[in-house]
Order: C-alpha cells, then structure tokens, then sequence
C-alpha cells in the first residue's frame, strides 16, 4: 500500500510540474530561410509607389517585414517596417503581447490600416496586421543617407534604415535632464544641424546604443545609424552610433 | 504511514503559496503611529509628472533635497514621468506584486482604480487630522498648510467613498487660446463670453481659400481652425454645460444619450469641413497656433507657456513662428450666463506598506509638498494654480500676479492670464464622478469625439446607424457595461484562473481524496482485525 501510495504521489507531482511547464513553454522561434525569390505582393496588397501614392486618411494594405518595435504597451505596438522598396511606419499597431514577443526583425506581417501624418512623419494608423507565414524574411541594410541631409531626398526615404557619415557632436540633452527618458542629440554636417533622438521605447536605457549615446562629448565626429522618423522636421531615431571612420 | 501522511502535508504546504499567487492578498489597514521613529532610516519612491519642462524636474529635485535635510533619515528616490497613462499603467503592475510607489502623483479617476486591491491606498483621514503629524501638526517640521489653508473645493475633489485618498498638488483648467489677430482679420469680434456657435462659425470662414489655394486668413496651405487637445474633456464639457447625462456617483454610465449624439452630429459636420480637429489626430493645438495655422486652440491652464508668438517654450522651428496677438478665453459656453468648466491636475496618493513607520515618511513628504516654496516654485513653471490658500493669499503671489506680462518667462502674460481664469473661477469648475472604472469611462468620453472625426476624414458615412454602432463599440470596447456593480473597495473580477492554478488546485484535491481513502481502509482494516 506504502508503495502505491508513493507512486501516486510522485505521479501527481509529476503530472503537476509537466502542467506548469506546459503553460510556460514559449513559442517555438522559427528558422526562417533567407529570401531568395521575388518578393510578390498578395491580391489586394499595395506596393510600395501605390502606398506612396496613396492619399492621407485612406485605408491601405501592406506587406511588410518588421525591423523594429518600441516596447509593447496596452495592447498596442508601434513597429520600423520596411521592404525592398520603402519603409512603413505603424503607429500603435493592435497587438496582444503574445505576438509582440513575435515580432522580431526580419518577420513578416500584413498590414491593414489608414495612412495618416502626425507632425509630419506619415504612418498607418489604426492598424490590425497578421503574419505572413510564407518563410520570407527581410532585414535592410541601413542605406547611406548622409548626402541627403538638408534636401528634398530625405524625406522620400522616411522610416528607412540609414547610416549619417561623419557627423559631429554639437548637443546631448537628456529628456527629463537625466538619463532615463528619451535623449534629444544634434548632430551637424557642413555647417548645419539636424536633430536625432535615442527614443526610449525603441532603445531604452538598458541598450548599448543608450549608453554610447549618452556617452557622446560635443565636438566628437559619428557614424550613426537609425530610422529616420519625422517630427516636424527630420528626427531619426537612432538604433546605434560609432565613431567615424 | 505517518511519514507518509507528514509528507503529503509537506507537499501541499509547499504548493499554497503557489496557487495564492492568483491576485493581490491585499494589506492590512494602516494606522497613525504614536512615534515616528526617527531612529530607523527609510528609503521610499516618489513617481513624478512632468511636462517635459525642465525646470519642473529642478522644482522636484529642490523638494527632495529640502525635505532629506529636514528628515535626514529619510531617502526620496524620483522616477519621472511625462504621461499619467504610463504612471497609472505602471502603478496597476506594480499593485500586483506589491511594489507600488511609495508616493505618486496621480488622478483620483486613477486612485479608485488602484483602491481595487484591499488597503493599496492608504486612506488619509486619520493622517490629517493627527495632532502631532497631521497638516499643520505639532511635531512636523516644516511650515505646512493646515487643513483650513487648503482650497475646500480642491479638497473636496480627493474624496472618494466618503474618505480622503489623496491631497491636491496643483491645479488646473482648460483655457482657449485665440489668435486674436486673425478673428478680427475675418471680420469678427471676440464676444466677452466665448460660445460655442461662435466658435464654430469663425472656423467655417477661416477655411475660405484664395485662387492660390491657400487659406485667405494665414496665407497658407495649412489651417486647422479649432483643435481641442483633450477631446475627454471636451465631450465632459459640452455635457456638463448643457446638464446632460455623463454618469451618476455611483457609477452608472449615461453618457450614451441624445444631447452626446447631437453634440458628435455637429462635431461630425466641422470635423468634415476640417474646420476642427484633435490633438490625437493632428498633433499639439500650440504647435498649430504658433505657426499661425489654428485660430482657436483649447489645451489646459498648465500648457499655458506653449502658446502665442512669444512662448517660452516651443516645439517648432523659430522660423516657422507667427507674430499675431493673443487672448486667453475661458472654454466655449452653452450658457454664458452660467458657464462651466473642468477642474483637474495632478493629485498625490501615498501607497499601503507592511511598516506603517515607513507609511508615515511617505506622508511627511506628501505634506512638505503642500508647503509654500514647492507650491510657488512648481505653479511658476506653468498655468497651474496652487492648491493652498497660504500661497494664494500670501502677498509673494499677489505681487507675482501683479507683474503679469513685464517678462516673456516667469510673467509671461499668456501664463498669468490662464492662472487668472482659474482664480476667477473656482466656483464655476466641476469635478466628474470618481469610481472605479470612471477612467475608462473618461476615455469613452474621448474616443467618441476621436472616432466622429477620424471617420469624417474618412469620408464614412455618419449617420443614425454609424451612432448605434458607435455606442455598441465604445461600450463593448471599455467594458462600460460591466462597471455598474463594481464600486470601490470591492474587488475587480480577476478573470479566468490561470491553467497553472487549475492544475495546482486538482492536484491538491487529488492528494486529499488519496488520504481520506486511505485513512479509510485503514480504519476498515482495523475493525476487521
């Protein structure tokens, strides 16, 4: 009887911790292969020129592959989208922490939603989106953007991934006066300045680039690497930062 | 067997607490110490609003240094905030784990969410009124106010279920701010009284564009005439002015009536025309007055140092910044007679500890933010208004108001003027219900105007049937349906049990099953012998 009873016991314990494991068992990463066929738009999904050409206030269709997110928050996530074409800026995006935690750079997602501009920067807002599980991935190779600066150019790239050459250090300033919120960097180039920022939801105070940035003297010379985000005028949010080579 | 038994009541010893962890065991009251003790140190958490204005963080700072050398036993730690959605949204995880702040700066809307757990707010009553550490008290070592030197009706608005929660910090209300300039270019005269009909037809005829196709008032290709930054506000104001159904006391939820379905038909009409927009929707009303691309740009008392052609503080490019003239209106009215306006700013609640000593700093600092040089130094920052009548009545501020306009900063004219309003006044401003679930209902209040709009954009049709679907969404979506029962103090429902619980909970009533039977044949076992 003594021994049945173990038995038992041992099973119901055995039974209980397979139960939490099962609960707490993450979603399985998937090893996506690199693309290598044409990057097709499904039926009813815009390209990037018709999403370009699209007026503000319409619904649009995307297909997109997330670069980035800022940090999920009540539901809702606002993520760096990009393809081969042009970037895709989704601005408090409907989503459910679960799939949050799945949308790691190179994903690919539909989007649906409005065009919108908010201080200038254009993005889809309102959206919902689903993931395309057609085994594609895409992550950009930040585009050199530096002779860009101060011309029309820019902004027919805004949301891509660039890299700014050669910029010097003229201010660091800390959101709330310390580290710990967003930091508000001007950087300038041939005689002219151009705001940047380290957003704290993109790239928070525990992220490398946080520390380099805050790190940055006035007068040093940069690399710097981010989306470039529109308020007002050009403020690229900044995913990392080197020393000029 | 024995052994056996002590094992199984070792093992479900151990799985209790496991299964407990399913939401909040709640705090045991907090009473009034006889003795602070000031042998012992403490360390306790401040969470701080500011809006993104430096010298706020610097007023801050400046009360926790002065406070730590009145109590050098006591440690102040800051976490700063620029958003009361983030603090609340922080404050409700926190409450789970019981790693609340110690103090923070909030909205009793917000406070009666957070009463939801059992003791998590320390009541204040007792704590006001005590003699040696209450306002004013005997043994508090800094020149507080008393509870008489606080504004009664500022007061009154940290009462929630017949009890104080909270203290007042600073106050505000909502002002427009008009540019003057371009009214009178249109052919207008600013009323003494602002209307809402007036408000309405100027911004129809600021949309009049030239052959240029640019907008004939400014000469640009951009006017967004009215843009209301709170847009909660604005549907809490129109119902309020016209005695409409918003919600009772008791937190019964009546905003979805007639008069709120005819104030979105004709919100709908101009948010179509894009003589008005929102601040959710097109960005910063000041950043639009500035630029001389909004006429009429209603935001609170406190962003008063944002707006006009001289602001201290600006978002914009200098180059894009107009000369016009501007004026400081109280909100548009129904009634001009009997106007109304919303009462609102920061308030702070101090959180429930297991050390009811470490409670007691927390109120000691609450306090020493009441005191006349954090009021003063904090309200300068912006329109906002302190909340005693120590400060209001002292002759520092009778003289700081009587300099109004001799400086673009600490006298800005637009600053003082939006102070002014609020002064002038107190007996016109309301407070809505607080319950719990009066957030949402806020929320509600402004997504109804968000979506009119934005749909209006949208070039959908809004119509008797976009209505019905409307309020059916906004209902569903902020689960207003399910506020009736919920008042504060009780407990929210916690939603299904998670698996693992479930689990747990088998397992144990397994176990249990096992020993009765058991036990049982043992006893059978015995008789037969």
């Amino acid at each position: 009887m003594k021994k049945i009873l173990s038995v038992i016991l041992v099973l119901v314990m055995a039974l209980s911790m397979l139960a939490l494991v099962a609960c707490e068992k993450k979603p399985a990463e998937t090893d996506a292969p690199e693309v290598e066929t044409p990057d097709v738009k499904s039926e009813g999904v815009m390209t990037y020129a018709e999403y370009a050409a699209a007026e503000l206030d319409t619904a649009v269709v995307v297909e997109t592959y997330v670069q980035a997110t800022q940090s999920w928050w009540d539901n809702q996530i606002v993520a760096y989208t990009q393809d081969k074409d042009g970037a895709y800026f989704a601005y408090n995006m409907a989503c459910s922490e679960e799939d949050a935690a799945k949308l790691v750079p190179g994903t690919k997602i539909k989007i649906t939603g409005y065009k919108g501009e908010y201080n200038g920067e254009v993005e889809i807002l309102d959206a919902t989106f689903e993931f395309v599980n057609d085994g594609k991935t895409y992550i950009a190779e930040p585009v050199d953007a530096t002779a860009w600066l101060g011309t029309d150019e820019l902004i027919k790239h805004q949301n891509e991934l660039a890299i700014f050459k050669g910029m010097t250090v003229k201010a660091i300033e800390f959101k709330n006066g310390e580290p710990g919120d967003d930091i508000y960097v001007t950087l300038s180039k041939d005689g002219a300045d151009y705001s940047f920022c380290v957003e704290r939801y993109l790239t928070g105070p525990e992220t490398e680039v946080y520390a380099a940035v805050s790190a940055l003297q006035a007068g040093d010379v940069v690399d710097v690497t981010g989306f470039i985000y529109w308020y007002i005028d050009v403020n690229t949010h900044i995913t990392a930062v080197t020393a000029a080579k | 067997m024995k052994k056996i038994l002590s094992l199984l009541l070792v093992l479900l010893t151990l799985m209790l607490p496991l299964v407990s962890c399913h939401g909040s065991a709640g705090m045991q009251q907090f009473t009034v110490p006889e003795e602070f003790d000031t042998s012992r140190t403490y360390e306790i958490t401040f969470w701080a609003k500011n809006d993104t204005n430096l010298r706020q963080v610097e007023v801050y700072k400046k009360a926790i240094a002065d406070f730590e050398a009145l109590y050098p036993n006591i440690k102040v730690n800051m976490r700063l905030y620029t958003d009361y959605g983030r603090i609340y949204n922080d404050v409700i995880t926190n409450i789970a784990t019981n790693t609340t702040p110690n103090v923070c700066i909030t909205y009793p809307d917000h406070i009666a969410t957070y009463m939801s757990g059992t003791n998590t707010v320390v009541q204040l009553d007792e704590l006001m009124t005590d003699e040696k550490y209450g306002l004013g008290g005997s043994e508090v070592r800094f020149d507080g106010p008393t509870m008489d030197e606080i504004v009664p009706k500022f007061l009154e608005e940290c009462i929630i279920d017949s009890s104080y929660y909270a203290l007042p910090y600073m106050r505000s209300t909502e002002a427009c701010y008009i540019n003057k300039t371009y009214v009178e270019r249109l052919g207008y005269t600013l009323p003494e009284v602002l209307t809402w009909d007036f408000v309405w037809e100027v911004s129809e005829a600021a949309l009049e564009k030239g052959e240029d196709g640019k907008y004939k008032v400014n000469g640009q290709e951009i006017m967004i005439p009215f843009i209301y930054k709170s847009t909660d506000n604005m549907m809490i104001s129109m119902l309020r002015q016209l005695d409409a159904g918003y919600s009772t006391d008791e937190g019964d939820i009546l905003i979805f009536n007639d008069t709120t379905k005819d104030l979105l038909f004709e919100i709908s009409t101009h948010a179509g025309t894009r003589a008005f927009s929102t601040f959710k929707i097109s960005s910063y009303p000041g950043n639009f007055l500035n630029a001389g691309q909004c006429i009429f740009a209603i935001d609170s008392t406190a962003g008063a140092t944002w707006m006009g052609s001289d602001a201290p503080n600006n978002d914009i490019h200098e180059t894009s910044i107009v000369e016009f003239e501007t004026e400081v209106m109280m909100i548009p009215q129904f009634d001009t007679e009997n106007p109304k306006m919303i009462s609102q700013g920061p308030s702070i609640c101090i959180f429930n500890k297991d050390d009811p000593q470490e409670v007691l700093a927390s109120w000691l600092f609450t306090q020493f933010m009441l005191t006349n040089d954090v009021q003063l130094g904090y309200s300068d920052t912006e329109g906002y208004l302190p909340v005693t009548t120590k400060v209001l009545d002292s002759e520092e501020f009778t003289e700081y108001m009587s300099l109004i306009g001799t400086d673009d900063e600490e006298h800005y004219a637009v600053k003082l003027e939006a102070k002014q309003i609020l002064i002038d006044n107190l007996e016109n401003t309301f407070v809505t219900p607080v319950f719990n679930g009066s957030a949402s209902l806020r929320d509600a209040a402004g997504q109804l105007i968000e979506n009119v709009t934005k749909s209006m954009r949208r070039k959908e049709t809004v119509d008797e049937g976009y209505m019905e679907d409307l309020f059916h969404d906004i209902n569903a979506l902020h689960r207003l349906d399910q506020l009736g029962a919920s008042t504060v103090g009780q407990k929210a429902e916690l939603g299904k049990m998670p698996t693992a619980s479930v689990v747990l909970l088998s397992a144990i009533g397994g176990a249990w099953v096992i020993i009765v039977i058991y036990v049982a044949v043992n006893l059978l076992k015995k008789r037969k012998k």
